[in-house]
């Protein structure tokens, strides 16, 4: 098992005509990945990467029977896609595109909360993420596909380049990954830690978490208080930014200590207290996985 | 993009918030001639700096004649000013603005910012304003109220009602300040914002309802649909910031002497928190991008080595979809368009490591390797502090 993406999965690609949509669909679909089909508004009963091209979602979905949507359309259409791959009815979304005005973002979380308050059931993965990937299965994202190995770490991040850093150094250890979802660095997003943190809780593949936050916001204290209530699985923690500014946007539009609060040292504090291990040196973090792993130890019983 | 005073309240006057009277702002080398002042006074002379604190700094005065505050606006302009705020760091006025003052009875704080856990704009007000809201929320958290606002409706009639009510408004100024909060959360909505503060909202002496000060964030995502937000100059970034900006680089100056390249902004951030590990300080946050291309390597190196203080220039990169030997021969080729004169580490991972460090090793460009984001990091603190 992994989570929310299998050998199954049969993904869209909103944007699949572009250059961004295009050079990444050809990576995924070299990965093994079941791209069944593109959405771009004009472009329908084409065909791009021998894959038919459809003008809307509704119709893509119908004609191939799609349950993921990958969206690589640009920041000022991002969120109306989104929300047009929610109405064709597809359960997992991910959404690349970085630079989506936050009040989009803000009016697309309030349209998916009262679509699941009807009973559908739909995951957002992003926007400005690098995707979600079940090695050796589906690869829906940008990452590169070689450095993953499937395995029994779960690993979940803000940060595209800093989870590449990770799973290689746990592929290095001889390790390997359960599910890698990069739920990406805008202050109001889709998924967030908890979320992911409960499906790897849940998931039978997954021994062990690594989680990589960053500053800004107060995702990593609300995954401290899972952790500690509800989590028996060991989770493995960076938090980058120790050092950056105050007020200063680090690159992510989410990455900014604001009135004293989202920094570091709340958030270290908050994931050590609620029993994490938080490694301070980045280099370390495939080691300090492996030897919890290696020693075979099983995940810890479920606290009454 | 951080607004300055005058400039909120520009968009403020657009959408009837209640305000005294301006008289002009005048910038460095502007005859003060130029400010209008009528009326029996006082006035107020203003700094025009993005920092809280400016009182207390000395970046606000006050003045009974005309003569006064020209006189003072004077004095202000090119003054160096250092707040709670600012880091220890002088700011430059390198603008003033002059407005009539008031007497003032009460001070009411408000703002409207993004609640990032509800997924949605909130209204954040207490009826103690004058003080700093973060001290506030520390010292007396039951005084901070806080109310939701509908990304896609505003704010609702009962919801300014309570508010008013919450805050103690008077009877006399309930219809202005309801009418006040709704347009405060139109001008959030409307302009893209991620923060709104009035600080102090003020009722003066007179019973008047007044926004004394303006602290206005805007998204920076959202500049397409804003042609003048986009036109506006960023009073915050540097001149090197700049720069950076407009060829796509993401770039923050800081303090210490360690140019650092790296690509995605969370390994960035994570390579200045390990040159600080390693006992070293970075000067500066440089985010080169998904692609790392020749020329955005080239560029890349031309907007650290600006910074005069860089003594060692590190380059972390995981070589992604873009291959490590396809980065080796751009940094090589990059090295060469640029005279790099300080020490150079760099720090290869990913696909065809093995093939990039060979190019590295074989150019004949005096470059310092490491396999670790660690050892870069120690390699480049110890050619920082030997240069």
């Amino acid at each position: 098992m992994s989570i929310l993406l299998n050998k199954k999965t049969q993904i869209i690609v909103h944007g699949l005509t572009g250059a961004q949509g295009s050079f990444h669909s050809q990576q995924c679909i070299e990965y093994g990945s079941n791209i069944v089909g593109g959405v771009t508004p004009g472009k329908g009963g084409t065909e791009h990467l021998g894959r038919p091209v459809f003008n809307t979602a509704r119709e893509a979905v119908k004609e191939t029977g799609a349950n993921a949507s990958l969206i690589f359309v640009p920041p000022p259409y991002a969120a109306d896609s989104i929300l047009e791959a929610a109405d064709a009815g597809v359960a997992v979304i991910i959404c690349i595109t970085e630079g989506i005005p936050v009040l989009d973002m803000a009016r697309v979380k309030k349209r998916l909360n009262a679509m699941r308050a009807e009973g559908r059931d739909i995951t957002l993965v992003g926007p400005n993420c690098p995707g979600v990937i079940t090695p050796g299965e589906c690869k829906a994202g940008i990452m590169p596909g070689y450095i993953h190995r499937k395995g029994s770490v779960g690993v979940v991040s803000r940060s595209g380049t800093l989870t590449y850093e990770a799973v290689w150094q746990v592929t290095s250890q001889g390790l390997g990954q359960s599910t890698v979802v990069g739920i990406g660095g805008d202050p109001v997003q889709g998924m967030n830690f908890v979320d992911t943190l409960k499906l790897f809780q849940a998931d039978r593949q997954t021994e062990a978490v690594i989680m990589i936050g960053e500053i800004g916001g107060s995702a990593e204290e609300d995954a401290a208080r899972y952790i500690r209530e509800e989590m028996t699985k060991p989770v493995f923690c960076f938090v980058a930014g120790r050092t950056a500014p105050a007020g200063r946007r680090m690159g992510h539009a989410g990455a900014i200590v604001e009135g004293g609060s989202g920094t570091h040292a709340s958030k270290v504090e908050a994931l050590k207290e609620a029993g994490a291990v938080v490694v301070d040196n980045l280099s370390e973090i495939g080691a300090a996985v492996a030897a919890k792993l290696s020693g075979k130890t099983r995940p810890r019983a479920a606290r009454k | 993009m951080k607004l300055l005073e005058y400039e909120g309240k520009e968009i403020f006057e657009r959408y009837g918030i209640p305000m005294l009277p301006r008289c002009g702002v005048i910038r460095i080398g502007d005859s003060t001639e130029r400010l209008h002042m009528e009326g029996p006074g006082p006035w107020v002379v203003k700094a025009q700096v993005l920092a809280g604190g400016r009182g207390k700094a000395g970046g606000v005065k006050l003045a009974k004649t005309p003569a006064e505050a020209r006189e003072l606006a004077g004095q202000m302009l090119g003054m160096k000013l250092i707040t709670h705020q600012t880091q220890g760091k002088a700011l430059t006025v390198e603008e003033v603005l002059v407005e009539e003052a008031c007497g003032i009875a009460r001070e009411i704080y408000i703002s409207v910012v993004l609640d990032r856990k509800a997924a949605a704009p909130a209204i954040i007000a207490s009826a103690e304003g004058g003080m700093s809201i973060e001290e506030l929320a520390h010292t007396h958290p039951e005084k901070i109220i806080k109310v939701p606002v509908d990304p896609e409706v505003g704010l609702l009639d009962f919801q300014t009602r309570q508010l008013a009510f919450d805050l103690k408004i008077p009877q006399k100024n309930f219809r202005e300040f309801t009418e006040f909060s709704r347009q405060l959360v139109k001008v959030f909505l409307e302009n893209d914002a991620s923060l709104v503060e009035v600080n102090p909202l003020v009722i003066s002496s007179e019973g008047r309802l007044l926004a004394i000060d303006s602290k206005i964030v805007t998204d920076d995502n959202a500049l397409f649909r804003h042609k003048d937000q986009a036109a506006r100059p960023d009073h915050e970034a540097t001149e090197i910031e700049k720069e950076a900006k407009a060829i796509g680089i993401n770039y923050i100056g800081l303090d210490g002497d360690i140019g650092c390249m790296v690509n995605g902004a969370g390994l960035a951030m994570a390579t200045l928190d390990t040159v600080k590990m390693a006992g070293g300080d970075a000067a500066n946050f440089l985010d080169v991008g998904g692609g790392a291309s020749v020329d955005q390597i080239t560029r890349a190196f031309q907007i650290i080595l600006k910074d005069p203080k860089v003594k060692a220039v590190l380059v972390n990169i995981f070589g992604g979809i873009m291959k490590c030997d396809n980065i080796a021969s751009g940094v090589v080729e990059a090295s060469k368009k640029v005279e790099i004169d300080v020490p150079l580490i760099v720090r290869l991972e990913g696909t065809n490591v093995k093939e990039g460090r060979e190019i590295l090793a074989k150019s004949g460009i005096k470059i310092a390797q490491a396999s670790s984001l660690w050892e870069a990091a120690q390699k480049a603190v110890a050619a920082a502090k030997a240069n």
